[in-house]
């Protein structure tokens, strides 16, 4: 094996109780590319933030070409010939081309000498790596792909010899995403070398020399990827999370309460994430969506439950149209019977800041039953908040306790119990347990089954892939914004990774 | 020929009354182009004409006075930037902050100082800046239109007036011609893209709010120094205000900063040439109108002839490290 570019050894760090990674370790030959998968907030990103000086660890060693270095800035990174490029481009909008390649890397007090060196610069790297853009352009009227390839000539500018790039095509088409690889493998031939972290598994294979499996904050395997294969990977990054298995008996399916019809959905980049998926929700069953985090499930969920506007489709809510491509709202949905739980608690959930009672009625808080006039009914909204404290166990059983003391576990409940107690005819639930101990978990697995059976329509969208086999009566699998597959609840775990890495798409692609 | 002279006296009070807008105009925008809102222009400017016009009476030196009025600016602005950038505080409370503490301490000290209800002592020869006649002033004036063009316009400022000319086209170089500037530039629009170009986003900042502080204790040394022979209460009368208003009208950028300036000191020397005479067509105006008028342009301009007018990104938000 050459000579290691990177050496990371027993690297740790935590955010407050989060430890987004632990004990990592990990080794970049000079001159390959490698990968590193994970879902998000596998800790990917922290981990590369860490070697590009950005944070720092807590314990542990960096060791760039054999020597231990310590990165405490992002200049102590630059001038250990490590660049990065970020997710979320790190470039002025309104500067030019020139003028964000020099930003921080000036010859001196005065722009002009470096800015005609920058220019001579960039004519050399696009002779040599075919990196071609206008120096004169400015960054905002440019496509995305182009203000990439700044980002990666802003790092060649400042010497760099490892480059690592943060879910580079995210933001990209395939056209462009192919272009990029044929740039990376030319940088590769070059000398540099890669380290390139994404959630997509096709890319990996399409261009990686070695590839790092990482999954919540622990790196889980390093393969060789000629060695290992899609499902094999898919499988190593969702894990198998020891789950006890809830009792349920056979579905009672009814009729169609939620019937989607070719939604199709767009990210705020005009990214198509939902494309014209379409399924049926009846009554009495539980439907689970399967899919690697970003494949579009969270954009469906938005959708649906009215807080991000499709661009096209019909759905259903118990046989009548809502338009979610205009004026539907969550507070309309609602109305009519449809109650989310969605996947960010601390962010679309809950506000942490206000005490349990106040986020076990919000979002119903203009519901009759706990007003008194134009006034809200105190008295109605602690009894109502009591009840459902002992009704879901939520611990401590104190409603006027701030929703930011609460665990993760407890926290979810608190958002269950204030969604299934409006008795909506249908449920959308988006990771029902994500950071939520073992207890907790059983609990809120019964508490779906039993929606189910009471005759309820219940969507589950979870990356966990034991808690859709175990909780689904149906499994859609998502990729790449489509549903690849349907299977019933005993299908294999082989079965569905290899869906939800897309291998079964593809091949009927080709 | 009456008229004529009428239009230079107008100009050149124009031009007296454009010099502290113009300064604090100027000082607002190094700080909001590095992404800091400076409400506190107003309360700066006080301070510094209060520390100008009370050292300089103590010390009977125009340029001791100059040299104070400076670093009191430049030490509330560091107050500022300790509240806004390094405890990420709200920068329109801190902002706001300066000012009630500017306007409450330079009375209750000038009081305690110097026992003239809250005045500094009347400012002798030789503790002000003194008008500066060009050479052939006098021997041109009574040359038709050039004459007093000449020696009312160009010639008999203070050496205030010319500083803040001469800082337009110095700003326009830093912005635009400077590391500092161009990276200056880069915190207000997107403080993280110069993080991670491994430059520190405080420092830089804090530098940009020493710039703003120097520029309104110079404006302020010179309406207690220069316009006023002294300092009274509250003599700044909202002219941080008006200089913002100016900022916003000139987007940003400092040529069209002295414009704004220049319209803004205009239209108050006008308001003051005609205050009680009648004006054609609409007979008498009351004097109120007329103060009111630049923020009613602003309003009125901002609202649809200068087209939108795009603050710089970053501006008012704290940085935090984030991902």
């Amino acid at each position: 094996m050459a000579q290691a570019a990177i050496e990371l050894v027993g690297i740790n760090k935590s955010f407050g109780a989060v430890r987004a990674n632990r004990d990592i370790n990990l080794e970049v030959a000079r001159g390959t590319i490698h990968g590193i998968v994970g879902e998000n907030g596998a800790g990917k990103s922290t981990l590369m933030s860490i070697l590009y000086g950005f944070y720092q660890a807590d314990s542990g060693e960096i060791r760039v070409g054999g020597k231990p270095v310590s990165i405490n800035t992002s200049n102590d990174a630059i001038a250990l010939g490590i660049g990065m490029v970020h997710q979320h481009f790190m470039l002025v909008d309104n500067f030019t081309v020139l003028e964000n390649i020099i930003l921080g890397a000036e010859n001196d007090a005065l722009l002009k000498s470096s800015i005609a060196k920058a220019r001579s610069e960039l004519e050399r790297l696009e002779r040599e790596y075919g990196l071609e853009v206008d120096p004169d352009a400015v960054i905002e009227e440019l496509p995305v792909g182009l203000q990439q390839r700044v980002e990666i000539l802003k790092a060649l500018y400042r010497g760099a010899e490892i480059l690592i790039l943060d879910e580079p095509t995210g933001v990209l088409t395939p056209a462009e995403a192919d272009h990029l690889f044929r740039i990376l493998k030319q940088l590769k031939d070059q000398g540099k070398t890669i380290v390139l972290i994404t959630h997509k598994l096709r890319e990996i294979m399409a261009i990686t020399d070695t590839v790092s499996v990482m999954r919540q904050g622990t790196m889980v395997a390093t393969r060789v990827t000629k060695e290992t294969t899609v499902g094999e990977l898919a499988e190593l990054m969702v894990g198998r999370r020891v789950l006890l298995r809830v009792e349920k008996g056979q579905s009672e399916a009814g009729a169609v309460k939620l019937s989607v019809k070719n939604l199709t959905v767009k990210d705020s980049r005009g990214v198509t994430m939902v494309d014209n998926v379409s399924f049926d929700v009846r009554g009495g069953e539980i439907v689970g969506i399967a899919g690697v985090a970003g494949n579009g499930q969270s954009e469906l969920l938005e959708a649906i439950s009215g807080i991000r506007q499709a661009v096209s489709g019909e759905v259903m809510l118990d046989g009548k149209p809502i338009d979610l491509t205009g004026k539907a709202d969550p507070g309309e949905l609602r109305d009519r019977g449809l109650a989310h739980v969605p996947e960010d608690r601390h962010h679309v959930g809950l506000v942490l800041a206000f005490e349990e009672n106040e986020n076990s009625i919000l979002g119903y808080h203009d519901d009759e039953r706990y007003l008194k006039g134009p006034f809200l009914n105190i008295d109605a909204i602690m009894a109502d908040a009591k009840e459902k404290i002992e009704k879901y166990d939520i611990r401590p059983a104190n409603p006027r306790l701030k929703t930011a003391n609460f665990s993760g576990g407890n926290q979810q409940k608190i958002v269950l119990a204030r969604e299934m107690e409006q008795d909506p005819g249908v449920l959308i639930v988006g990771q029902p347990t994500r950071g939520v101990d073992v207890g907790a978990i059983e609990f809120i697995h019964k508490r779906l089954i039993a929606m189910r059976d009471q005759g309820k329509a219940v969507l589950v969208v979870s990356v966990e892939l034991d808690e859709i086999r175990s909780l689904s009566d149906r499994i859609l699998v998502m990729f790449a914004g489509r549903v690849v597959g349907e299977r019933g609840p005993d299908a294999t775990e082989g079965e569905l990774g290899l869906l939800m890495a897309g291998v079964e798409h593809q091949e009927a692609a080709e | 020929m009456d008229i004529f002279n009428a239009i230079i006296q107008v100009l050149d009070s124009t031009i007296r009354l454009s010099v502290p807008l113009l300064l604090a105009c100027l000082a607002g925008l190094y700080s909001e182009r590095a992404g800091i809102f400076d409400i506190g222009l107003e309360g700066k400017m006080l301070v510094g004409a209060f520390a100008g016009a009370s050292a300089a009476a103590v010390f009977h030196s125009a340029l001791i006075g100059l040299g104070t009025a400076v670093l009191i600016s430049v030490a509330f602005a560091l107050v500022h930037g300790f509240a806004s950038i390094t405890h990420r505080g709200n920068q329109i409370v801190s902002g706001v902050a300066i000012n009630f503490i500017a306007a409450g301490s330079t009375i209750i000290l000038g009081q305690a100082w110097f026992q003239q209800g809250g005045r500094t002592p009347a400012l002798q020869p030789g503790e002000r800046f003194e008008a500066i006649i060009w050479p052939g002033a006098d021997a041109i004036r009574d040359v038709p239109i050039i004459g007093p063009i000449y020696a009312e316009l160009i010639s008999g400022h203070s050496i205030l007036v010319y500083f803040a000319f001469a800082m337009v086209p110095f700003t326009w170089w830093v912005l635009f011609r400077t590391r500092f500037g161009l990276r200056m530039r880069a915190v207000g629009e997107n403080p993280a893209a110069v993080d991670t170009a491994g430059i520190s986003v405080a420092w830089l900042r804090y530098r940009a709010l020493i710039c703003t502080g120097i520029l309104t204790g110079v404006a302020g040394a010179y309406l207690s120094m220069v316009q006023n022979g002294g300092f009274v209460k509250d003599m700044t009368a909202g002219k941080g205000y008006i200089a913002l208003a100016a900022l916003i009208f000139a987007k940003w950028k400092p040529v069209n900063a002295m414009f704004a300036c220049l319209l803004f000191g205009f239209l108050d020397a006008a308001s003051i040439r005609l205050q009680g005479s009648p004006l054609p067509l609409v007979g008498k105006v009351p004097a109120q109108f007329m103060q009111a008028l630049p923020y009613v342009l602003t309003v009125i301009l901002l609202a649809g002839f200068i087209g939108k007018a795009i603050p710089p990104r970053a501006g008012g938000v704290p940085y935090v490290k984030e991902r």
